[in-house]
């Protein structure tokens, strides 16, 4: 089980807390009307899977309740930043050196 | 190859069987084929197997990162069954589950098939409804199901507690007495041992690294740690790694990847008669032919390539297990691992061409891959060969997500998601 940083609570908790809600950062079209099949195929269904860092949106749902987004390893499951929602987007490169994978 | 038959045993036995040999060549690649698979789980191999029996293609090479049948196949917890909701599903499941009573003689290989029966159990109103519903439409599909109150579950299957005193008493079961077990090594074996007697190359321990395209944008060949393959068309059969393999292609795809847990006890002698499956508290149990019972238990919430997943998972299906089977409560649990499972929006598997020429990909079969396996590489090769899908396999493309034709079988895979 994961131990997860709430940035609302400022608080670790047990991962049974939490809710993953997938890949972090997939904006919703901007003019719903002007969008083709392909971008509702993209923002719908696409996903980048990544193995390795990726940013995903977890739910501190028995807790605050509130959404943030977090960097996460996939292969070593282990957390290397949490932040809320509405920050951008950080160089998930950068992390990946810095983490030396 | 060598036919296995009972004079084979008996001369064997002079020679304390020591003289069998081996089952399939390590072949170093060649530096050209037909058709390359990348992955040498149980839906490749019987790819292989299908594309050099079926279509006459036997220049075709298996290509494996580490040993065949180590990934989701050598993972499962063996199930058989075909009672999915929707027409499309039972044409591919039922086509699978007919190419599974003939199997062991097909591939002159023993691959255990016993159609002991699988029982999902029903806990609540809603679960009555929905299985009452299932049943229906599996029998206007033709797929075998039936509704058994809870004195008949039991009467099937004894060790069942079908006290109404438990947090979810059983309120009945689906039954489909053609599911079951089959020993899931030996499926891939038995594909691994008639490919390669067709002339297929089966080549372990050779990952893949990258795809080539050449101008026109089609596939060149692929890149592996032992050199550049040169190939016509490529299979990607490669389960959880879809995404990493598809993506050195450039490819995108509708899928995330979820530790997915199993484990054993230690062996007893016959004590569980048949599969016993619970959706809604998330249980599923058999016992092998060598006396362990062998427990399923749920996928992790976030994607992850770990092979291994949180205990807390595990823990909940062994506490519905107490529950529902009380006398294995003091059993030990000898093993627990995981498998990386690539699931789908709509929970149905992708066996489809591709936007780039000769590229074709059979994945997306997260939770429940195993008993499809015969059936998958059947209309896999068929796809492959004929450069168009079979009749049956023929919804499960990539484009269902641009038409909107998905074919959800979220409430019908093995566990909830």
């Amino acid at each position: 089980m994961l131990l997860i940083y709430c940035p609302y609570c400022d608080v670790e908790r047990a991962e049974t807390e939490f809710s993953c809600r997938g890949e972090a950062h997939i904006a919703r079209p901007a003019d719903p009307s002007q969008a083709t099949d392909e971008d509702w195929v993209e923002y719908l269904y696409m996903r980048t899977n990544a193995k390795g860092v990726a940013a995903e949106r977890w739910r501190h749902i028995h807790g605050c309740g509130r959404f943030f987004n977090a960097v996460r390893d996939t292969v070593s499951d282990r957390f290397l930043k949490i932040y809320k929602t509405g920050e951008p987007k950080p160089d998930l490169d950068a992390i990946a050196k810095e983490a030396g994978k | 190859m060598k036919r296995y038959s009972f004079l084979e045993l008996a001369k064997n036995a002079f020679s304390a069987h020591q003289n069998w040999g081996r089952q399939w060549r390590s072949p170093e690649p060649k530096a050209e084929y037909d058709v390359v698979i990348v992955g040498a789980g149980g839906h490749g191999l019987a790819t292989a197997y299908y594309l050099a029996k079926e279509h006459g293609i036997r220049n075709v090479a298996v290509i494996e990162k580490g040993w065949l049948g180590g990934g989701n196949t050598g993972r499962n917890t063996t199930i058989v069954r075909s009672n999915y909701l929707w027409e499309e599903s039972a044409g591919l499941y039922n086509h699978a589950i007919g190419l599974w009573q003939n199997l062991s003689q097909e591939l002159n290989y023993n691959v255990m098939y016993s159609a002991r029966g699988v029982m999902m159990l029903a806990h609540t109103v809603h679960d009555v409804q929905v299985s009452q519903r299932h049943i229906h439409a599996n029998r206007l599909a033709g797929v075998q199901n039936e509704w058994l109150t809870p004195e008949e579950a039991k009467e099937y299957c004894p060790p069942l507690n079908i006290s109404k005193n438990i947090r979810y008493p059983v309120m009945g079961a689906a039954l489909q007495r053609v599911g079951g077990t089959a020993r899931h090594d030996a499926v891939a074996w038995g594909y691994a041992r008639g490919a390669d007697a067709l002339g297929v190359d089966i080549i372990q321990n050779c990952a893949v690294t990258g795809i080539r395209r050449g101008l026109n944008g089609g596939v060149e060949g692929v890149e592996t740690v032992k050199g550049f393959i040169k190939a016509k068309k490529i299979g990607v059969v490669a389960a959880g790694h879809t995404s990493v393999v598809m993506d050195m292609a450039g490819l995108r795809l509708p899928l995330e990847s979820f530790p997915l847990q199993a484990l054993v006890s230690e062996p007893v002698k016959p004590a569980f008669p048949c599969v016993v499956m619970s959706n809604t508290i998330h249980a599923y149990i058999s016992q092998s032919d060598k006396g362990e019972l062998v427990i399923g238990a749920g996928t992790d919430q976030f994607v992850s390539y770990s092979q291994a997943g949180g205990i807390h998972i595990t823990n909940h299906t062994i506490d519905a297990i107490c529950e529902l089977f009380p006398h294995f409560r003091r059993m030990r649990m000898l093993r627990n691992w995981g498998g990386i499972v690539d699931t789908t929006p709509d929970r149905s598997p992708i066996l489809s061409k591709t936007a780039v020429r000769g590229l074709y990909v059979n994945c997306g079969w997260g939770t429940g891959g195993f008993k499809a396996t015969p059936g998958s590489g059947h209309v896999f090769a068929h796809t492959i060969a004929k450069d168009e899908p079979h009749p049956i396999n023929a919804p499960f493309t990539i484009d269902r997500f641009r038409t909107g034709r998905l074919i959800d079988e979220a409430a019908a895979a093995a566990v909830a998601h």
